[in-house]
């Protein structure tokens, strides 16, 4: 691994004017870069060639909220607005630009696909790129990895051992001038989930909200939230307020969920085993982080079934029209989990992130889902089929 | 018995910057022991005060990530090839 001086210094926080940053935040652009004084990137960020991913939608979620009970407010961060339809799109911005200040010439990665897809495209900025995903994903998010042109490396195993191999792989004179965005570029690459925080406080008019529920892969995203907040609230942008903090797994991968029902501080690894692949990492790197989030801000970690996730994918696409991946499926599914356990109060404002493009897990709901009929091109088939009305 | 331990980059000061050391020993907690005399310092990277594997370091002995197994008790057979790594985030 090369040494160098740091390339990007992290700013002081701009604190003394909370009003004129909130202003100077309102005017900027339409996409993370509106919250550039609070990360670890350039002034002129904006100007230079990235994808520009944030400022998806917040989308008030009233008919879910009525199937669900929750009488607080209900809202779904929508990321799989972003360009390549995944909250990966942040946290690589940020990363290429710490890639391009240390003069990495190769962009990388390792992926349960849809950080491969984010990398991949974003490369298009003047990089070579090489991901590196396990060889089971689905095909929707290997094709979407592809498609940007760079070298995408199927390995034969997990994602655990597609991370492993990715570290060795560093510490070797064979990834010389790499930068991998979660291993090497990893300080940067999770400044960028800081900005969901940002984004959902400004979008709810520059208030917290009293909970969040956030999916759990290596546990980093959850972790950055927690800090957007603080620094927030510490910048006087928001009134400092409790939020409760939930994590949320699939059940055939959750040894974060499992260490906190276990009262435990640290995470056994697990060998994965869902079809939400997105979360399928057994030994999350943040887990131990995530549980003292969950336990200091009075949240929780749960975990759903596989069918359940599958139901709350289609709940979701049924009640506000949003169709996510596995992952959406699983925040979903864990909140109504949590609701029904008296873990989650429903009379307080509650937000759901979806993190990613439901068209990339297409597998998942396939088998249970189709056209309601099929018919001849006539109106006696189109009355016999019992559709009318 | 005689193993390879492959080292972090970022442990590579306590081996003159080798990343990859001989060491001995019957399970990996004596690996550990041995490795600490010839590199001092490096013991305390991979282990806490209570003498367990830090949180956030996983060790693998023939590619068998050691807490699917018996952790520092894990058997280290002749001519094993042993890696330290840190933990790092993904998705």
């Amino acid at each position: 691994m090369r040494c160098v001086s740091a390339p990007l210094r992290w700013h002081d926080l701009p604190t003394g004017d909370p009003q004129g940053l909130r202003e100077r935040i309102e005017a900027g652009p339409n996409s993370i870069w509106r919250y550039a004084p609070l990360l670890p990137v350039p002034a002129d960020v904006a100007s230079k060639p990235n994808l520009n991913p944030g400022l998806t939608p917040l989308v008030k979620a009233h008919r879910l909220a009525g199937e669900l009970g929750v009488t607080g407010g209900l809202y779904v961060k929508d990321d799989s607005g972003n360009p390549t339809h995944s909250f990966k799109d942040r946290v690589v911005a940020i990363a290429v630009e710490a890639a391009r200040a240390f003069g990495f010439t190769t962009l990388s990665c390792s992926s349960t696909g849809n950080l491969a897809g984010a990398v991949g495209a974003a490369a298009r900025a003047g990089f070579r790129s090489c991901v590196f995903i396990p060889h089971d994903l689905e095909a929707g998010k290997v094709v979407m990895a592809a498609v940007y042109g760079g070298e995408l490396v199927a390995v034969e195993g997990t994602y655990d051992d597609v991370n492993r191999f990715c570290s060795e792989l560093i510490g070797d004179s064979l990834g010389e001038g790499w930068g991998f965005v979660n291993v090497n570029l990893r300080p940067y690459y999770g400044e960028g989930s800081k900005t969901l925080a940002y984004e959902i406080c400004e979008q709810l008019g520059w208030e917290i909200p009293d909970q969040i529920v956030i999916p759990i892969a290596s546990g980093s995203q959850l972790t950055k939230i927690d800090k957007g907040l603080k620094e927030l609230i510490k910048l006087g942008l928001v009134e400092d307020k409790p939020c409760k903090i939930f994590g949320a797994q699939a059940e055939g991968c959750s040894p974060v969920s499992r260490a906190f029902k276990d009262g435990h501080d640290v995470v056994r690894p697990v060998k994965p085993n869902t079809i939400a692949k997105s979360l399928a990492i057994g030994n999350p790197a943040d887990g131990p982080y995530v549980l003292d989030i969950a336990r200091r801000t009075g949240g929780a970690v749960e975990d759903v079934t596989d069918e359940q996730v599958v139901d709350a994918i289609k709940l979701l696409a049924r009640t506000e029209g949003i169709f996510a991946e596995t992952a959406g499926g699983v925040t979903v599914g864990v909140t109504k989990k949590l609701i029904e356990t008296g873990q989650l109060d429903p009379a307080r404002t509650t937000v759901v992130l979806n993190t990613g493009d439901g068209l990339k897990t297409l597998d998942a709901v396939a088998p249970t889902t189709g056209p309601t009929a099929t018919i001849k091109p006539s109106l006696d088939a189109f009355r016999a089929a019992g559709l009318a009305g | 018995m005689s193993v390879n331990v492959r080292i972090p980059t970022i442990l590579r000061t306590y081996t003159g910057g080798k990343a990859e050391v001989p060491a001995e020993g019957a399970t990996l907690g004596d690996v550990l022991a041995d490795l600490e005399k010839n590199h001092q310092g490096i013991a305390a990277r991979v282990l806490d005060d209570q003498g367990k594997l830090r949180r956030f370091v996983n060790v693998y002995v023939n590619d068998d990530d050691v807490r699917f197994d018996q952790g520092l008790q894990t058997a280290t057979p002749d001519g094993a090839g042993i890696s330290i790594i840190p933990a790092v985030a993904g998705g």
